[in-house]
């Protein structure tokens, strides 16, 4: 199975999600934010960065790259596409998912192995999660405050659309940020599409696929750290079935 | 040249976090009398010819799509300048 992750100018993480795919046993295929060629992979990965600076707002100038027109064509017909971070904002400007970010609540950069509870297995980046699983992974970002009106969140909330719900537990934050790290309506870390073929998380699961490379647990030392893996292996699952 | 002068602003219900950080930092150089502070974005767009009302909705309709995201942003004014002028005064 091929999976495609996208480069734009200004993107950071794409090796590690290109590293994810192969770790999962997919092969991955490297995508060029200026060309409009999905070159026949069968699932897609926006990847974290600043894409071209996060000029005007996070997300905003990406959405209009060439390549986004085959992405949102792709996903609207059903095409499993997941967004990190950055990728996740671009998600959200191109109104492929619903909501916005916005600065964090407590305007500083946050960096930390985040606690995040998985509340809808039935998608096709998270099949492989077993329902309400605490997993760990990094997140770091500056516009990671996630907000939408209050009929979408009802929404959201009515149809099972929020897959990842910050969680207790991270090691360090600034004060009142102990659970939710940005001040996100509902605690939420990531949602989906109506049909689930589209998530979007701010969290970072590309970052933790290799044991020994993971975040830690409080307390009880260095976790195997693969808790991302489940994302990537769960999407070549769902190709195949 | 004619200029179109394009604001922007936060929407009300959304938290303005940098108009947050500007609020309390004005009491503390002295500027008392502040209740609170909202943060925008002004655009300059330099048109060639003439501002046609027709141009005027392509320039409301790239106001809506690139320069504001609906979902946490209006668009509060679009006003027409003549650069021109200005730089006579």
């Amino acid at each position: 199975m091929r999976i495609g992750v996208v480069t734009f100018p200004g993107t950071l993480d794409d090796r590690d999600a290109l590293r994810a795919v192969r770790l999962a046993g997919g092969e991955p295929v490297a995508l060029w934010h200026g060309e409009d060629d999905l070159q026949d992979v069968d699932a897609i990965v926006l990847p974290g960065g600043f894409s071209y600076g996060d000029y005007l707002r996070a997300g905003a100038i990406s959405r209009f790259a060439p390549v986004m027109d085959k992405v949102v064509d792709a996903a609207q017909g059903g095409m499993p596409v997941l967004g990190i971070c950055n990728g996740f904002q671009v998600l959200c400007e191109t109104h492929l998912l619903p909501g916005a970010m916005i600065k964090n609540a407590h305007r500083s950069f946050i960096c930390r192995d985040q606690p995040l509870r998985v509340e809808n297995v039935r998608t096709a980046w998270t099949a492989d999660y077993q329902q309400d699983q605490v997993i760990r992974v990094p997140l770091k970002n500056q516009d990671g405050q996630y907000v939408a009106d209050e009929r979408t969140l009802d929404e959201l909330e009515g149809e099972g659309r929020v897959v990842f719900r910050y969680a207790a537990g991270a090691t360090h934050g600034p004060a009142g940020f102990e659970s939710n790290p940005n001040g996100s309506r509902h605690d939420i870390a990531g949602v989906t599409n109506a049909a689930g073929n589209v998530v979007g998380l701010m969290p970072h699961p590309e970052h933790a696929v290799e044991a020994g490379f993971g975040p830690d647990e409080p307390g009880a030392g260095t976790r195997t750290g693969t808790d991302g893996l489940s994302m990537f292996t769960s999407v070549l699952r769902s190709l195949v079935a | 040249m004619p200029r179109v002068v394009v604001h922007v602003m936060p929407k009300p219900e959304i938290l303005d976090p940098q108009g947050k950080a500007v609020a309390a930092a004005l009491p503390r150089l002295g500027f008392e009398g502040i209740s609170s502070v909202r943060q925008g974005k002004r655009f300059e767009l330099e048109v060639e010819g003439e501002v046609t009302d027709e141009v005027l909705a392509s320039l409301r309709e790239a106001a809506t799509t690139l320069l504001s995201n609906p979902v946490i942003e209006d668009v509060i004014a679009l006003e027409v300048e003549d650069s021109a002028a200005e730089g006579q005064a």
